[in-house]
């Protein structure tokens, strides 16, 4: 099992390379000048020589690739140009922001998207299983930005029960666990949570099916074990999978969640990333995007790990 | 083939009949596309998307001549009328344009920023899986690896990477659209390619001494083209939510020109006062969503017909 | 099509038409990281010669190396080393380009379906190798639909079919066709009737016999089923991991095997007949494994008759008999084998 994890582990260190390759090009694919947010607009052609050599923009591509990457190793990300502070801090408190949020639709993705594929894998072809089907199509279909919008003219400006915008009644911050948090959650959260349900539900129902369409599930009932008896391997079975699209499905929204954030005014990654593209930060852009990146990875090589660790009929070898 | 005016069907070549056997004899039969077309047909599901998409992609074309009033033009005095009014059908906007007309226009632009790049990524991503499938070796595995760079990014992550570092506008972010997808083609397009070079057919064509690219053109192309274009109508929907989502964003399509996603953002202000009218494209773009995924489901599964 | 003189036959009736001359193929695998690297040693030095206008089989269990000693002959894959004679002309060489070789030697495979392309019409598949090579899309499609007759379909009612639209048996016919089409003088039918039904089969192999006539081809057979080989065949080389171990006319091969690879396997051969019942012991487990094979005699472990001798030298193919050659010290005079016989004195 270790030299499997080693082994992820080398697999995984090109891709990560080249994320930050991909990053690292972001500043560099924009138009114009990196430094013209930061330059003033009567700077003398000696003033922006001095910022260029300053900032380090004045040597080829590859050596300011290689100093960036040895800074980003050091957990230096660089500074905000728009609020000054290191691009590392305040990608970080949105982070969390994110993850609590990610989180919570996940959960709830995976409890109503796990129930809906179950009862359609076992009931196939029903009424139920349409339902679900529909539920599925529903999630990957609806834009769900516009499923924001239209949960905060439900629940916030029809029904007035639920706050539409922000994290907490202090305006903006960080979420705390309380029930005055929890109200600013739920509208968010429902709404992302209906990404992963879609998915969730269609690949449990395919997997169900397939688990029950085995030669074993018809032995174990020949061989008289009860149908919860059958559940419980159905479930075995399945559960490997259905963790690894969790996870999987948890990166996805950490990294989707910038339209749904704007919508809600989270103050997450996507809110940061949204301000960043707007006042042309693009260090902080840059640092986001990375960040976000390597969690993806980062997720991919723990549920590849997890997946592999749970299920005995991949070869760890 | 050159040189033969006369139409050629079924494989058949009509000006055999007068020294071959007698034509009218040979059972012609329908071919892969054919069956896969009968079998669509016979899907209300998907017939149903089918036609949605076709009302609307004919409405979106014929926008210009036939959207009841001017989408452009506005009037302070009237904003936000509801949907029912009198006058406008759907209601109007905040700026006091008719909802209607702008919903038609709108869709030529969300179509075609939903549209363009999964076609674009279509073309190249079949040509750089294709390439990779077929020549394997090393070739192979610097593209594959390369491909497995991008997806280490969510899709929506990277296209507003991207296109938070283009800059907004209609071109960039149909550039940054293309860049998602291209890898997700790309990587279908290499595995059912590695599929198909293994078949014997590939080698019984190598073994009469055709040219690569013969051997590509007519042995392999006709094979992997389908299911790569079956993957690629799934992504229309993705797409289209995408693109919307960049000009909601305000990095793709630039006001006042008419696009659902960014009437959708401008009418977010207005959803204390006009819910209905506020959450009408959104509405356009879920339609247009479902409709091109449920045909997607349908020709998926039409297509699967050897066992 | 058929001539009484074929004017490729460049070497004459005594030359061979193809010569394997110490065929080696060994694959790379990659065991992990860090592993070792190591081979299978698929085909391990080959030899054997095909006469013009015989059949030669080729028998042995799956994993012998003898589908890939098909595809080497064909130069689907390439081979490390050894040699390849076509009518005493090596194969890629300037006398004989490949693509001109590939024109005279054909090959029908196992797999009916997967060696058919699903979208394109039967008649349109067996025209293709002759469009490839200069011939007009009409007559291509002509010559598609005299075949399809000469093989037993109707060309009215299949030539405008799709694989997915035939049996097994009439899959088989058409790249018996398609194999055809380019006038081959050499036909490598590889597992070519082991999918189909018994009844098929005999049809299949009749039909192979009459094509034969007619088209004076030669065949090189392979299979794993020793009454089809019996059937078709005029010699007969068995090989075993690798290598060949008994090669020589079928008759004699198969009614009086010299190496106990060859008995075994025809006593595990079922038979109806009591008289034909042999006293061999049939085969146990599994070949060994081709990527750390035996030492000496690669059968030694699997052998009823191993000595000490076995698994310390290496048994040459030697002959036992006029045209039949065997690779077993048992036969082999002086191996120091207790059942070898006494070496015979020089005249």
């Amino acid at each position: 099992m270790l030299s499997f994890i080693l082994r992820r582990l080398v697999a995984v260190t090109p891709v990560a390379l080249g994320v930050s390759v991909v990053c690292f090009m972001l500043v560099h694919l924009a138009p114009g000048d990196p430094l013209s947010a930061v330059l003033p607009v009567d700077a003398t052609q000696e003033t922006i020589d001095s910022m260029r050599a300053a900032y380090g923009y004045d040597k080829p591509l590859p050596v300011q690739y290689f100093i960036w990457l040895w800074h980003v190793l050091q957990g230096d990300l660089g500074t905000s140009i728009s609020s000054g502070r290191p691009v590392v801090s305040e990608v970080g408190r949105a982070v969390v922001n994110s993850l609590i949020l990610a989180s919570v639709a996940t959960l709830i993705g995976f409890t109503f998207g796990t129930f809906f594929g179950f009862v359609a894998g076992y009931f196939r072809d029903s009424l139920l299983d349409r339902l679900a089907s529909a539920v599925s199509v529903f999630g990957v279909s609806v834009p769900h930005y516009w499923l924001g919008m239209v949960m905060v003219i439900i629940f916030s400006a029809t029904l007035g029960w639920l706050p539409p915008t922000g994290a907490g009644p202090d305006g903006s911050g960080n979420w705390r666990p309380d029930f005055e948090h929890l109200r600013y959650m739920i509208l968010p959260a429902l709404t992302m949570s209906v990404i992963p349900m879609g998915v969730i539900a269609r690949t449990i129902r395919a997997l169900v099916g397939d688990i029950l369409s085995q030669d074993f599930v018809g032995a174990l009932r020949a061989k008289g074990l009860s149908e919860f008896g059958v559940f419980k391997h159905v479930v075995k079975n399945a559960a490997p999978t259905a963790l690894a699209i969790m996870g999987l499905q948890l990166g996805y929204l950490l990294g989707g969640s910038i339209l749904i954030e704007t919508v809600f005014a989270w103050p997450g990654t996507g809110f940061l990333l949204n301000s960043a593209i707007f006042q042309r930060d693009l260090p902080l852009l840059q640092g986001a995007i990375l960040v976000l990146a390597m969690f993806f990875v980062a997720l991919n090589l723990i549920v590849d790990v997890v997946q592999t660790a749970l299920d005995p009929r991949i070869e760890r070898g | 083939m050159a040189g033969t005016t006369t139409p050629v069907t079924a494989g058949i070549d009509p000006a055999m009949g007068a020294a071959g056997p007698k034509p009218e004899a040979f059972v012609a039969s329908v071919g892969f596309w054919g069956g896969v077309g009968r079998k669509l047909v016979r899907d209300p599901v998907a017939m149903t998307a089918a036609a949605i998409i076709l009302i609307i992609v004919a409405v979106a074309i014929l926008a210009p001549w036939i959207t009841p009033m001017d989408p452009y033009r506005g009037s302070m005095l009237k904003r936000l009328k509801p949907i029912g009014d009198a006058t406008y059908i759907l209601g109007s906007d905040e700026l006091g344009r008719d909802m209607l007309s702008r919903l038609m226009m709108g869709g030529r632009l969300s179509l075609f920023i939903g549209v363009t790049p999964v076609i674009l990524a279509f073309i190249i991503g079949s040509g750089i899986g294709i390439l990779a499938g077929y020549v394997g070796g090393w070739l192979n595995v610097i593209l594959m690896r390369t491909i497995d760079v991008f997806f280490a990014f969510p899709s929506v992550l990277l296209a507003i990477a991207l296109s938070g570092a283009l800059g907004a506008g209609v071109l960039n972010s149909i550039v940054s659209l293309t860049c998602v997808f291209v890898p997700q083609i790309a990587r279908v397009a290499e595995s059912v390619t590695t599929q198909i070079r293994s078949r014997d057919y590939v080698d019984a064509a190598k073994l009469s001494g055709a040219s690569t690219l013969t051997i590509l053109r007519v042995q392999v192309l006709g094979n992997v083209l389908g299911p790569i274009f079956v993957y690629a109508t799934s992504l229309i929907s993705v797409s289209m939510i995408l693109a919307s989502g960049l000009s909601f964003l305000g990095l793709g399509v630039k006001p006042p020109e008419p696009e659902w996603g960014l009437m959708l953002n401008t009418l977010r202000t207005a959803i204390y006062v006009n819910p209905l009218v506020a959450a009408l494209p959104g509405l356009a773009i879920f339609i247009v969503s479902i409709s091109f995924n449920l045909f997607s489901d349908g020709l998926r599964s039409a297509m699967e017909v050897k066992s | 099509m058929s001539a009484a003189i074929d004017i490729r036959d460049r070497g004459g009736p005594a030359q061979p038409l193809l010569t394997v001359d110490k065929l080696i193929k060994h694959f790379p695998i990659k065991k992990g990281l860090g592993g070792k690297k190591a081979v299978v040693r698929a085909v391990d030095g080959v030899d054997f010669e095909i006469l013009k206008g015989e059949t030669l089989g080729i028998v042995g269990e799956s994993g012998c190396g003898k589908s890939t000693t098909a595809k080497l002959i064909m130069g689907l894959i390439e081979h490390d080393s050894g040699q390849l004679l076509f009518d005493g002309e090596k194969i890629g060489s300037r006398a004989l380009p490949m693509r001109s070789f590939r024109a005279q030697t054909q090959m029908v495979f196992q797999d009916s379906y997967s060696s058919l392309n699903p979208r394109m019409t039967v008649e349109a598949s067996i025209a293709f190798g002759p469009q490839v090579h200069g011939v007009p899309k009409r007559q291509a499609i002509e010559r598609a639909r005299s075949l399809l007759a000469r093989v037993g379909l109707e060309p009215t009612r299949f030539a405008a079919r799709y694989p997915h639209e035939l049996s097994g048996g009439q899959r088989q016919r058409v790249n018996i066709a398609r194999a055809l089409a380019l006038e081959p003088r050499l036909v490598v039918l590889d597992e070519a009737v082991s999918a189909l039904d018994k009844s098929v089969e005999a049809q299949v192999l009749n039909l192979l016999l009459d094509l034969k006539q007619d088209f004076n081809l030669t065949y090189l057979f392979i299979s794993h089923d020793l009454n089809v080989v019996r059937f078709i065949c005029d010699r007969v080389a068995v090989m075993y991991l690798g290598q060949v171990v008994e090669i020589g006319p079928a008759d004699t091969v198969l009614a009086s095997p010299s190496h106990p690879y060859t008995a075994a396997l025809l006593s595990s051969m079922p038979s109806l007949d009591p008289d034909n019942r042999t006293e061999v012991a049939p085969l146990a487990g599994d070949p060994p494994n081709p990527i750390d094979p035996p030492s000496g005699c690669r059968f030694h472990p699997r052998c009823s008759l191993m000595e000490p001798v076995c698994p310390a030298n290496v048994p040459p193919l030697d002959g036992v008999g006029e045209l039949h050659r065997v690779a077993c010290l048992a036969r082999q005079p002086g191996s120091g084998h207790s059942l070898a016989p006494a070496q015979q004195v020089a005249a």
